[in-house]
């Protein structure tokens, strides 16, 4: 269930019951070094796949979004659910009403905005595809399916 | 054709709402120009150099008399009454009021259209074949695949925010009437070992670095085919530039890594996406093929009383081949002699709209070369269509003429622009008509762009003119040898530009040159390339 506005720190919205990871994340290849890392921050042009060796010790994986026009870091979420990863995966930065349906169902689970988002709007946006055409991770059904039961 | 069903109908509901939202938020500031821009472009809505521009998307060109009904309306309700065709198969309106934006989608949502993703850097309107499902020689209807292609590019998730603006192609014949291969992913259905399948190209394209795209896969199996382009699409949102929106296309990260490592990383993606339950259920493929079934065609006439000459020289150049011998296709050329290339009047789509019904199944098609077909049209009705088209100043017979020129809205219309491409396809097509010598050069492609940009296809033109401002002052320069079709070239820029007056003197020029130099049947490309540029420079220079 939606958890709108009640989550400590800069988290906005979070779509989990766990407890949110409650120390700072390290770059993607501090996190290959560090044996003992449990939350990494990935950028535009980092390989998410990196991390998949180190996935079984992350609680948490930032996606950090400098610009909302550079969609890489939907790929890189994509990519860490395929993958198995079920830690939460957060999009943080420059994130705007319009993106979160999107976000959402490439995987992210959890939104840290540059600037607090108008919480009705971003219920709105949330709710804004009834159904949708594509399979990803998020196990909805999609139309095909549901046109042939 | 495709007809929408209750989950169609609601994703493009859903559309229309979610627009009314975001106009509402930038009205109440929430949202600053910036960050309304990408949005309301991927609801086809750009802002041009006097007004609002919207672009509304014809899925694979085809669509029935109803909406093509709608589209007339829409012209007379909302612009200047009138529509222009595009080289991507969609219709724009150039004379937009933002506030009635929301409403307009909304009359299209009624007939099962939309502006979605018309624009914006994700992946566009899919086009096809204009001749599809009619052709003789096409191997099977293309737009099955194209529609599959449709449901998943909508909205996809992943992919909307790409480094660049990204544009399919599906084809199914080996003759090429979509520029298949100057696409950042070009798809022709093919058949082996008799099975169906699909052949991929990726990384062409026009522009300022135009390129033909490499084939990567000679066949994917079709229950691979939504997989394939999504592991295709993945790599290029991963890896496709950014820094510098010049060098964001596709075409540059195949360029850049070479055509063979790109296919080794996307290989490597759709091994591991075949795990991942990307593609559609098959069945989905088996319930969309019915809606392209082809209607009863009935034995009749299979041939004509060409006594009026004017007549017979419309249905030489604007008739094409049909699958069934009682049957044409026919083409309405939106290129009258001084007209404005792809403009049409909202009576002119109404009447258009109307043929369609009476004599092509109900069904219309947009050519890349801003033109439109009627598809399936009996024979014996030929002559009635025709004259039904003169009346409405729809009836040039210049299919694949110098007449026939695709130029692009030039500084007319659009902020990018550095020249003006209307008036000089205007008096181009003026001149050569007045002459006579349209008619002496036979299938000779023009294609003129205001800018670098190449919408209007400059480097696939037999002839290319290409606007460029040259210190404040219009200059064109022309290139010969290009082609979009299945002999697909680039063309090459002659020398120095030259002024309006100078270019279309030059135009004079090549042509002359062509018609002393000719062989046999061969068409002013083939005697270019048979010959080569340097007779044409020195009859240009010297």
């Amino acid at each position: 269930m939606t958890d709108f506005g009640t989550s400590p720190d800069e988290v906005q919205f979070r779509f989990r019951d766990d407890e949110p990871a409650d120390h700072g994340t390290v770059t993607v290849d501090a996190c290959c070094d560090q044996t003992n890392a449990t939350a990494v921050r990935i950028e535009p042009g980092d390989d998410a796949r990196t991390l998949l060796p180190f996935l079984d010790r992350l609680a948490l994986v930032e996606v950090n979004f400098p610009s909302f026009g550079d969609g890489r870091g939907y790929s890189s979420a994509r990519i860490l659910r395929e993958a198995g990863f079920t830690g939460e995966l957060r999009a943080v930065g420059d994130l705007g009403i319009d993106q979160l349906s999107h976000m959402r169902r490439c995987g992210f689970d959890a939104f840290a905005p540059d600037k607090l988002l108008d919480e009705e709007d971003a219920a709105r946006a949330f709710a804004t595809w009834d159904n949708v055409y594509q399979s990803t991770t998020d196990d909805r059904k999609t139309i095909q399916e549901l046109r042939h039961g | 054709m495709y007809a929408y069903d209750q989950y169609d109908q609601q994703m493009v509901d859903a559309r229309v709402a979610e627009f009314r939202d975001q106009a509402r938020r930038r009205l109440e500031g929430k949202l600053t120009e910036d960050q309304f821009k990408p949005l309301r472009l991927m609801n086809g809505l750009y802002l041009q150099l006097h007004a609002y521009m919207l672009r509304v998307a014809i899925p694979y060109g085809t669509l029935n008399s109803r909406q093509m009904t709608a589209l007339g309306d829409i012209a007379d309700k909302y612009d200047r009454g009138y529509g222009h065709f595009t080289t991507r198969q969609n219709l724009q309106y150039n004379w937009i009021k933002l506030e009635d934006a929301a409403d307009i989608l909304a009359d299209l949502a009624k007939v099962e259209m939309h502006a979605i993703q018309t624009s914006g850097n994700c992946i566009r309107n899919i086009s096809s074949d204009h001749f599809a499902g009619a052709a003789k020689d096409e191997l099977i209807d293309p737009r099955p695949y194209a529609e599959l292609l449709r449901q998943w590019s909508s909205f996809h998730p992943e992919f909307t925010y790409l480094p660049r603006k990204f544009k399919i192609a599906v084809i199914a014949a080996e003759k090429d009437r979509a520029a298949m291969r100057l696409h950042d992913i070009g798809i022709q259905i093919v058949e082996k070992d008799g099975e169906i399948g699909a052949r991929f190209y990726v990384g062409g394209g026009m522009g300022r670095t135009p390129m033909i795209a490499p084939m990567i896969r000679d066949f994917v199996p079709l229950d691979q085919l939504i997989t394939y382009s999504e592991a295709c699409l993945r790599v290029y949102n991963r890896y496709g530039r950014r820094d510098n929106k010049y060098k964001a296309r596709i075409k540059i990260l195949v360029h850049e890594l070479g055509a063979e490592e790109y296919t080794r990383q996307v290989e490597e993606e759709f091994a591991h996406m075949l795990d991942q339950g990307v593609e559609p259920p098959r069945e989905e493929l088996e319930r969309i093929k019915p809606f392209f079934a082809d209607p009863a065609f009935e034995d009749g006439p299979k041939t004509l009383d060409r006594t009026d000459p004017d007549f017979a020289l419309w249905v030489k150049h604007n008739t094409h081949q049909h699958k069934h011998d009682s049957y044409v296709s026919a083409v309405i050329s939106l290129k009258p002699v001084g007209g404005i290339p792809g403009d049409a009047t909202g009576e002119q789509i109404r009447i258009m709209a109307q043929l369609a019904k009476q004599y092509s199944v109900d069904e219309l098609r947009i050519m890349h070369t801003q033109n439109v077909v009627l598809p399936h049209v009996k024979i014996a009705d030929l002559y009635a269509i025709w004259t039904a088209l003169g009346a409405a100043d729809l009836g040039a017979p210049n299919m694949d003429s110098i007449e026939d020129m695709i130029a692009c809205p030039g500084l007319d219309y659009c902020a990018l622009a550095n020249a003006r491409s209307i008036p000089l396809a205007q008096r181009i097509s003026e001149r050569f008509d007045a002459s006579g010598k349209t008619e002496k050069l036979g299938e000779l492609k023009l294609k003129i762009s205001g800018c670098i940009n190449a919408c209007g296809h400059h480097h696939a033109g037999h002839i290319g003119i290409l606007g460029v401002d040259r210190k404040g002052v219009e200059n064109y320069q022309l290139s010969l040898g290009g082609s979009e079709a299945e002999d697909v070239s680039l063309a090459k820029i002659t020398g120095p530009g030259f002024t309006e007056d100078g270019v279309i003197e030059a135009v004079e020029k090549v042509t002359d040159l062509y018609l002393n130099r000719r062989e046999g049947e061969e068409r002013f490309l083939d005697t270019y390339r048979r010959i080569g540029m340097t007779p044409f420079k020195e009859a240009l220079y010297d």
